[in-house]
């Protein structure tokens, strides 16, 4: 018997939820490695030896490393450890998720994760004063431009790519219900499908959608009391 | 004006209105003798185009050219958004009907029907997932320093006729750089490519974002020894098709690959 992957994350990364979310939801036996970036311990000398890059998510089997959360699904999905339901191995819908997968990056990562890191990430860790209103402002126009380009090209069906929950809809969703932390939830009136799809995605993911979003949850209700 | 020039690097997507109702048949040309059910659309101003193309040109695949003059606005109209991609964006493949965007998945597509060399794009999973890794990691910390480099310094002041601080500049060399540091001190350590001793589709993305960096006058070899050298192995091994890809980039910035600046 061959050893488990060993899967390095933290569920404050958005793309560290995704994956860990799809091995679950898909039953891929692995060793869960939690990494605890609050404590920087991706910055040690042994996690380099882990990931160059210094990141999570990253993947160990055997002697092979790697980083990258979207080569991880397909690196698994090649070795028959992904389920085919969340990446299709058939030509056309692996491309259709393919083509989801390298379109977020610019289109939804950067806007969000520019949003957490200037809101949350460096405040919070003191190395940067909190934004003021008007960067809130800009950064909030530029997540709403992502948001608006997913109400209008990507919601024609129940999830991103078909009928059924894939890879696509638990990255790009991972990006945005992070911005909760911010104080940032999706207006259902400016983004209904969006709103709608959110949801859908949350059931889809159950039972360990909650698992995976429990620090997120908590932080997020704090910050929403402190504001109160 | 500013949509179409802005989306020419992948930046910006926001639907447009109809600009220029054709995209005509003038456009396509056929690089075989016989038509192809494979069209291509793209625009050598767009770098992953560039990036496609040289792939296209060295798997030596069968294929309608279908050039999109991105500075008419051809892929902002409505029969463009319809029949050829709802992104409007180039590089867009028609495959026999099946239309896809985004040109790694475009890649990745064409390489799952046997269309693009092993060499370039391996089929074993090991060693695809080396390239896959490099094309994951470029999109938000290469691509887009690099492009947004380009676009301020030298898009920005072409559409609004204002130059940007130097303190932008600056800081936007910065991000910029600490991508480069990263491929001179970690990709290309102890390597020829990206991903190993070959050239693989990686070191072909990465090249036509670098490159691009050209036409803002910005010179990589200066600080990056390893890059430079590596950038001319990338040439060598694709020419005639890189020169091909980038003569409009040799043109705007006045620098040939051998240039000194």
């Amino acid at each position: 018997m061959a050893q488990a992957i060993k899967y390095y994350f933290d569920f404050l990364s958005p793309p560290s939820r995704a994956l860990w979310l799809a091995l679950k939801l898909g039953k891929t036996p692995f060793e869960a490695c939690p990494v605890a970036l609050r404590k920087r311990e991706q910055l040690t000398d042994e996690y380099k030896k882990i990931n160059r890059f210094q990141k999570v998510p990253a993947l160990v089997d055997g002697n092979f490393h790697l980083s990258e959360s979207v080569a991880m699904v397909r690196y698994l999905a090649d070795k028959n450890q992904m389920s085919e339901q969340l990446y299709p191995k058939s030509l056309e819908s692996r491309a259709r998720v393919d083509e989801f997968l390298e379109w977020q990056h610019l289109n939804v990562r950067v806007a969000c994760g520019t949003f957490f890191m200037k809101a949350w990430l460096l405040p919070i860790n003191g190395l940067a004063p909190n934004p003021k209103p008007d960067a809130v402002e800009k950064l909030t126009k530029d997540v709403e431009r992502s948001l608006g380009l997913l109400e209008h090209m990507w919601m024609d069906k129940d999830f991103l790519v078909g009928q059924n929950l894939t890879v696509a809809d638990l990255f790009a969703v991972s990006e945005i219900e992070q911005l909760r932390l911010c104080k940032f939830n999706v207006n259902e009136r400016k983004f209904p499908k969006v709103a709608k799809w959110l949801e859908r995605v949350r059931n889809a993911a159950k039972p360990y959608h909650d698992e995976a979003y429990e620090f997120l949850n908590k932080k997020s209700k704090q910050a929403v009391e402190s504001k109160l | 004006m500013s949509l179409q020039l802005a989306s020419l690097i992948g930046l910006s997507n926001d639907d447009g209105p109809a600009y220029n109702p054709r995209l005509t048949q003038r456009n396509r040309t056929s690089n075989n003798k016989t038509m192809s059910s494979l069209r291509f659309y793209y625009d050598l101003m767009s770098q992953p185009s560039r990036s496609l193309f040289i792939i296209f040109r060295l798997s030596g695949m069968q294929y309608e050219d279908c050039v999109v003059a991105l500075r008419n606005g051809e892929h902002l109209t409505d029969e463009f958004k319809q029949n050829i991609n709802r992104f409007q964006r180039v590089p867009c493949i028609n495959d026999n009907g099946y239309k896809l965007g985004e040109s790694i998945a475009i890649l990745r597509y064409l390489s799952a029907k046997g269309k693009i060399p092993e060499h370039l794009y391996p089929k074993y999973f090991v060693e695809q997932a080396r390239v896959d890794e490099f094309l994951e990691w470029h999109h938000i910390t290469l691509r887009v320093t690099c492009a947004l480099y380009f676009r301020t310094i030298w898009l920005d002041p072409l559409l609004t006729g204002r130059t940007p601080s130097e303190a932008k500049i600056e800081t936007l060399r910065m991000h910029m750089e600490r991508n480069l540091d990263i491929v001179e001190e970690v990709w290309l350590n102890k390597k020829e490519f990206l991903t190993g001793p070959t050239l693989t589709v990686a070191d072909i993305f990465a090249a036509c974002e670098i490159e691009q960096t050209r036409m803002a006058d910005y010179d990589v070899r200066i600080k990056y020894p390893k890059i430079r050298a590596w950038l001319k192995r990338v040439r060598q091994s694709c020419n005639p098709h890189y020169d091909a890809a980038h003569h409009i980039v040799y043109k705007i910035s006045g620098t040939g690959p051998q240039a000194k600046l």
